[in-house]
């Protein structure tokens, strides 16, 4: 519990009150460090939003080409996941450069994931299902690479749903739990992009790749937290 | 020539209606004895017609439908959206990295159990057949299929001319193989070169096709260039693309696709709405321009009363 504790304090620190934490850098630098991330946030709003401009766009100007759905489809598809790895990148980043504050850019990032993601589905839904639950329930069931799809975009919806402070401060240490969903979603969606691809497999393979790297670098945290937890269980037993 | 116009100011509309509309759909079906939208057209047509590669559908093609009614696809969506691995997996990849690629001069080897084998000049091949305008229906594994104004001849006319002999059971053909000119040919995406095949009572059927040209006008490179087959009851990756290798072979080849997997592709693969895709349920298609993926896939693509005896007796769902 007291480790549950330090967590959740700690936490709550890097996440939603940086500003007047210890963890934080304070002093002079704090001007400076909320410029920084205002203008990253700026920068993430125009970046995430440009592929759905385009694709606005392309859709009026009809340069999607002869099958925009298609066109629709790959492309919030691909977004989806470029965004989502580019979330989970936000930790590695505060590792290595010791710049703690880039946390606040990780919920906006995951929220124009899913915002792609929710728009891949209802394209899908909508163009290829024609609104028809039945088809869909079918294609979900009979299609290994629509059932992982599927299952990643069904395991983002919570993690969308309790990113705000509030639901922060509710769930405590299972929030934490509950977004770690984002390995599994992430995981998920580059296996369906695997696998509808018919031959030429580079693309997938190479968001494989750096999803591997992402995951690798996690693994010594990983490693170093569970044995902790364990010494201090052990610890526990003595007392 | 069918349609002919006199002079500019008196064109009367029976003369640029298509005759399967004058006609009456129904009878002109039946006189073309394939149910099939097939003008006969002298020779060459003027490449102007499509010139600028406009959207514009050129006047001889306006209003033209296919025999079951239906809109042909602009120019345009025929030649840029298209599935030709060699010049790369993007559907407009290859219209967009197929210029080098040189159609001409255009050799096709014949060989196998054939009476008259040997390396023929495509010019040689064209000279005596007669080319027509054909309208069909192209429909992709992928669940999206286009209504396109082909021109070519039936590959029948020149099997019978090269001469099979009985040890001939199939027909395996090749596309060139030119990694200077075919990008995605340096690449391992798929086993180059691309071949197919089919059975010889299919290659002969009338409805099979040698394209070399669309619209009236000649092949562009991302559609085959210069020489293709068209197999209209049969998904499109069977209708190979610059081929340069006709083969009479006695057993069953493999083709690409079922190369690179197996689990996928038959060596059939007639389209079947009731035989699913691992990845694709095949009841439905996108028939482009459409956004919506709601029109209903036809057993044999809709040619099932010219080539459903073709496999009487055979198990569909078994012979994928």
């Amino acid at each position: 519990m007291a480790m549950a504790k330090r967590f959740l304090n700690f936490t709550q620190g890097w996440t939603f009150t940086a500003g007047s934490n210890p963890h934080s850098n304070l002093g002079s630098n704090t001007m400076i460090q909320k410029h920084r991330i205002l203008v990253c946030k700026m920068l993430i709003w125009v970046a995430a939003l440009s592929p759905g401009a385009w694709l606005v766009a392309g859709l009026f100007l009809n340069w999607l080409g002869a099958n925009p759905v298609e066109t629709l489809t790959h492309i919030t598809g691909m977004t989806t996941l470029v965004l989502l790895l580019v979330t989970l990148s936000v930790t590695p980043l505060r590792r290595i450069t010791g710049w703690n504050v880039a946390i606040r850019l990780r919920r906006p990032l995951g929220l124009f994931a899913f915002f792609y993601a929710l728009i891949h589905f209802n394209i899908w839904f909508v163009f290829d299902q024609v609104f028809n639950w039945r088809w869909m329930v079918e294609d979900i069931i009979e299609r290994p690479y629509i059932t992982v799809g599927f299952s990643a975009f069904v395991t983002l919806i919570p993690l969308a749903l309790t990113s705000t402070k509030g639901w922060m401060r509710r769930l405590g240490i299972r929030w934490t739990k509950i977004h770690r969903g984002i390995y599994l979603a992430t995981t998920l969606g580059v296996i369906h992009y695997y696998w509808l691809v018919k031959a030429d497999v580079r693309l997938p393979l190479l968001l494989a790749f750096c999803l591997s790297v992402l995951l690798i670098y996690r693994i010594p945290g990983w490693l170093e937290k569970r044995r902790r937890t364990i010494a201090r269980s052990h610890g526990s037993d003595v007392s | 020539m069918i349609i002919r116009s006199k002079k500019a100011s008196d064109i009367s509309s029976s003369e640029i209606t298509p005759p399967e509309i004058y006609l009456g759909r129904r009878r002109f079906i039946r006189d073309a004895g394939l149910g099939l939208a097939t003008l006969a057209l002298s020779g060459t047509t003027s490449t102007n017609e499509v010139a600028g590669q406009s959207q514009e559908i050129p006047p001889r093609f306006r209003n033209l439908k296919s025999e079951l009614g239906e809109d042909l696809n602009s120019y345009r969506d025929i030649t840029t959206y298209n599935n030709f691995y060699e010049f790369g997996t993007d559907k407009r990849d290859p219209s967009r990295n197929s210029s080098e690629f040189e159609p001409q001069p255009w050799t096709v080897s014949i060989e196998g159990h054939v009476n008259k084998p040997g390396n023929y000049e495509l010019d040689d091949i064209l000279a005596p057949v007669t080319m027509e305008d054909r309208i069909y229906r192209l429909r992709c594994v992928e669940a999206w299929s286009m209504v396109i104004p082909w021109h070519g001849f039936p590959l029948a006319d020149l099997i019978k001319r090269v001469e099979p002999t009985s040890n001939a059971k199939f027909v395996r053909f090749e596309t060139v193989h030119r990694p200077e000119q075919m990008p995605y040919q340096k690449t391992g995406v798929l086993p180059w070169p691309y071949v197919e095949g089919l059975r010889i009572d299919e290659a002969m059927h009338p409805l099979t096709t040698l394209v070399t040209g669309v619209y009236g006008t000649e092949l562009p490179n991302q559609n085959g260039a210069p020489l293709r087959l068209i197999v209209p009851w049969k998904y499109g990756f069977k209708g190979i693309k610059s081929i340069v290798k006709i083969e009479f072979v006695e057993e069953m080849p493999t083709n690409t696709w079922k190369m690179a997997n197996s689990f996928e592709y038959g060596f059939y693969s007639n389209v079947n709405p009731e035989v699913s895709h691992p990845r694709w349920s095949q009841a439905r298609e996108r028939r482009l321009p459409s956004l919506f993926k709601s029109h209903e896939t036809l057993m044999f693509n809709g040619y099932g009363e010219e080539v459903s005896q073709l496999y009487a007796g055979m198990d569909l769902h078994r012979w994928k």
